[in-house]
């Protein structure tokens, strides 16, 4: 072992207990004060890799062969106390999801200072003094007072700070970051992005960080290792990676990262009477106010974005078109014709021509229904097709959708993230539709996915006139898409006009605060914007 | 042993070996007593010999035959009662969970009237002013448990009604038949198979006990909750007549409760990380 390797990880091979290969001959090594990304699709065993550095693997998988040594002590040879003297100590870990690894019911100060008073590394005087000051390092407001609410009563982004502090209160001398952005808006992304930075550069810990976004780890890494099905595909400095990679799969994963080629068709020049139009309205849960005052117009062959942060009024908007929410004052007209407020009073025809394709195919669809009825159920509601008639047209949306006709008698679960998605989406078309309002559809997807999603997003658009109304907070995907753009904040309308007027010069603030808060695939981009 | 792609345990299997040997005795009872269950063949309480491999009763009937008919009447009760409470306490529970809130919340409060009175006292009450029968022990007794299915029904059932296939369904124009029972009922199936068994435990012991206490099958008829009471005496002069029925009782209730428990953990089964990967 080289003297500057603090984690070394040789021929790694992990395997779930089905005999299934998750992780194969990975090996790797870290230098003190080093950042290393792992980059891969879901599946590619990024995370299962991070768990494995720490000595563990999750339920149902077992660390099958290799070695996991850490400044030269082999993690698998020490048993399971010898490694939780590692954990917390030598070796910590951040989660993606900090709301689902808190401990609800423990106040934050507690759960921070848990691995010290643990370790027995310092008193609980100590301990809480410490994480008192980290959390304010870490610029929260007023520390101490924060320290002491639960996780429910915190912001996402501040709970994704807590979990930092929790990190570095042992002073590791390894951090493994899991995707510690991906849940959260970009705006606060980029905050709790250049907070990560600055830690590793204060404490001069080594890191591995795992992301599925080049952008992003461009922003942190010194090398990256790109991964794929359990097997590293490349390795290397983080500028030639990203510059001039010499796998064919890292150059699809940059080259996807380009947002410079719009997909989508130019849309007439007069594009006749819109198909949807809003006009004034105002919308909310129980008296209180989420939208405010909101106008557009649709037409056919359009695609409107509807972007903002979380809270903006996005998916609020979806409801109250679709009707789930009838909305508080204001009108909405389809074809010219008002639409009552309540999908209740809207007639089967009125219900069809509106489509809806949420953001989880997990939970959007049935899960114990076979494709079979989740599409053949609207077909033959609307269209009264049964029988041969009714197979063989379930059989072409599938195929319209890029399935293949023997999907039909497969249940969701059995399909990959990217199916269900092109399953919900030929639920949609079954209808035969004029409009579907797409709520963040590739959001939960990995690149290379959602950008497939997108591209048979806009032939079907492009095949059938379809009008979309694009809710994400994505502006990447907005300039590849949206002929129009309606800017929320806090259910106020900020711009609303074509999309390359809307991200021109003169802009609104909040608007050029999301357009540089996207992150750039090139390094220093994060100094740039943070100065 | 496999089955499902699982290893199913001997406690199982040993509880549906029970099970199914119960459920046979029920069904061809009729034709396999060795004597007529109904008829004095022997002395009062004699033990156990070649003759009548269970003894005899209070007033000399072949106990072997007694259990073998009872069999049919204990469980065939319990198994109708909680087929009856099921179809009511699950149709409740999910209307009650897309049915709206003020709904929702009538519904739930009037079964939390019945949840503050046991079943077994409000059996009592009701069996006593209508007379007991058959009919009557039944619809009492599925209308009482079904409050409690009521509850688990609901709860399953909320959690799936708040996934968003729901509201794709509603948009679509469909109605609430098609809601509840295709849309939400097969996503509850996996709970509710497990808390059949369990009710259906409760429901046995419930007919037992009011047959014991002389509300529930009247005599002749054999059932096993009504010969543990003519024969309860009997234990005082150390003669076992009492024990063989009580002994059914307790193994058909411990051979469900193991299925059931086999039928639990195959729901809890960790499968979420490893599905992830």
């Amino acid at each position: 072992m080289s003297d500057g390797n603090i984690l070394e990880i040789r021929n790694l091979r992990i395997e779930a207990l089905s005999g299934q290969v998750l992780v194969d001959d990975v090996s790797l090594e870290l230098r003190r004060g080093e950042v290393l990304g792992l980059i891969g699709e879901s599946g590619a065993g990024k995370s299962t890799i991070a768990l494995a550095a720490m000595g563990y693997a999750r339920a149902g998988c077992r660390i099958a062969g290799g070695e996991i040594r850490i400044d030269g002590t082999d993690l698998r040879g020490i048993g399971p106390e010898g490694r939780q003297g590692y954990r917390g100590m030598r070796i910590a870990y951040v989660a993606q999801s900090a709301a689902a690894s808190f401990n609800p019911a423990m106040r934050l100060i507690d759960q921070i200072c848990e691995s010290p008073l643990r370790h027995r590394q310092m008193t609980r005087a100590e301990a809480e003094a410490r994480a008192i000051e980290l959390l304010g390092k870490l610029g929260l407001p007023e520390p101490a007072k924060l320290a002491r609410k639960y996780p429910h009563e915190v912001s996402g982004g501040q709970l994704q700070r807590a979990m930092a502090a929790m990190a570095v209160i042992g002073r590791p001398d390894i951090l493994v970051f899991d995707e510690p952005t991906t849940a959260l808006d970009v705006t606060t992304q980029l905050e709790v992005l250049a907070l990560i930075k600055q830690i590793i550069r204060d404490l001069h810990t080594a890191a591995l960080y795992i992301t599925h976004d080049l952008a992003v780890v461009a922003q942190v890494a010194d090398r990256i290792m790109v991964l794929r099905g359990g097997k590293m595909v490349e390795l290397g400095d983080a500028e030639q990676i990203l510059g001039t990679p010499e796998q064919p799969y890292t150059a699809a994963l940059v080259a996807e990262r380009d947002h410079s080629r719009p997909l989508m068709s130019a849309l007439p020049r007069d594009p006749g009477p819109p198909v949807l139009e809003a006009v004034g309205v105002d919308a909310g849960y129980g008296g209180g106010k989420v939208l405010s005052q909101v106008s557009f117009r649709l037409h056919r062959g359009e695609t409107l974005a509807v972007v903002g942060e979380s809270g903006s009024g996005k998916s609020t908007l979806a409801k109250v078109v679709t009707g789930l929410l009838p909305q508080m004052a204001g009108e909405l007209r389809l074809d010219g014709r008002p639409l009552a407020p309540g999908y209740r009073q809207r007639d089967a025809d009125v219900l069809r021509r509106i489509q809806l394709v949420h953001q989880l195919p997990d939970m959007s669809l049935n899960p114990q229904h076979r494709l079979a009825k989740i599409i053949g159920r609207p077909l033959a509601l609307y269209s009264g097709a049964s029988g041969a008639v009714l197979q063989r047209r379930i059989a072409d949306l599938l195929d319209l959708v890029g399935l293949p006709a023997d999907f039909a008698d497969r249940f969701p679960p059995q399909l990959s993230g990217g199916q269900k998605q092109r399953v919900a989406i030929a639920r949609a078309l079954a209808a035969e539709p004029e409009i579907i309002i797409c709520d963040e559809p590739t959001s939960a997807l990995d690149q290379l996915i959602a950008d497939d999603i997108l591209k048979l997003l806009m032939r079907l658009q492009g095949d059938l006139g379809l009008s979309y109304l694009f809710i994400t907070h994505d502006l990447g995907i907005v300039r590849r898409i949206a002929h129009n753009t309606l800017v929320l904040l806090k259910g106020e309308t900020i711009a609303l006009g074509p999309t390359a007027e809307v991200f021109a010069e003169p802009m609104h603030p909040y608007t050029r605060r999301l357009l540089v808060s996207v992150p750039e695939m090139r390094k220093g981009w994060l100094e740039e914007v943070m100065a | 042993m496999a089955l499902f792609g699982t290893r199913v345990p001997l406690t199982a299997l040993f509880g549906a070996a029970v099970m199914a040997l119960f459920i046979l005795l029920a069904i061809f009872g009729p034709w396999i007593t060795p004597y007529p269950p109904d008829a004095t063949v022997g002395k009062t309480w004699t033990g156990p010999s070649a003759e009548f491999w269970l003894g005899t009763d209070n007033i000399g009937r072949d106990i072997l035959s007694r259990i073998i008919a009872g069999a049919q009447t204990t469980i065939g009760i319990a198994l109708v009662t909680t087929v009856l409470s099921f179809t009511l306490g699950v149709s409740a529970g999910i209307f009650a969970s897309v049915g709206g809130q003020w709904l929702d919340n009538l519904m739930s409060r009037v079964v939390d009237m019945f949840l503050s009175v046991p079943v077994l006292i409000m059996a009592l009450i009701v069996l006593t002013a209508l007379g007991s029968s058959i009919p009557t022990l039944i619809l009492t007794i599925a209308f009482l448990d079904s409050t409690r299915v009521f509850l688990v029904a609901r709860a399953v059932a909320v959690d799936v009604a708040a996934r968003d296939f729901l509201d794709v369904a509603r948009l679509r124009g469909e109605r609430m038949p098609w809601i509840m029972f295709h849309e939400i009922l097969p996503n509850a199936m996996p709970p509710l198979i497990s808390e059949f068994g369990l009710r259906f435990c409760f429901n046995f012991l419930y007919v037992a006990s009011l047959s014991f206490l002389g509300l529930g099958v009247q005599p002749p008829q054999a059932d096993w909750g009504g010969m543990v009471r003519e024969n309860g005496q009997a234990i005082a002069f150390g003669i076992l007549a009492p024990i063989w029925p009580a002994l059914a009782i307790a193994l058909v209730t411990v051979a469900v409760n193991l299925v059931v428990d086999w039928l639990l953990s195959r729901n809890v089964k960790p499968s979420g990380a490893s599905a992830e990967l």
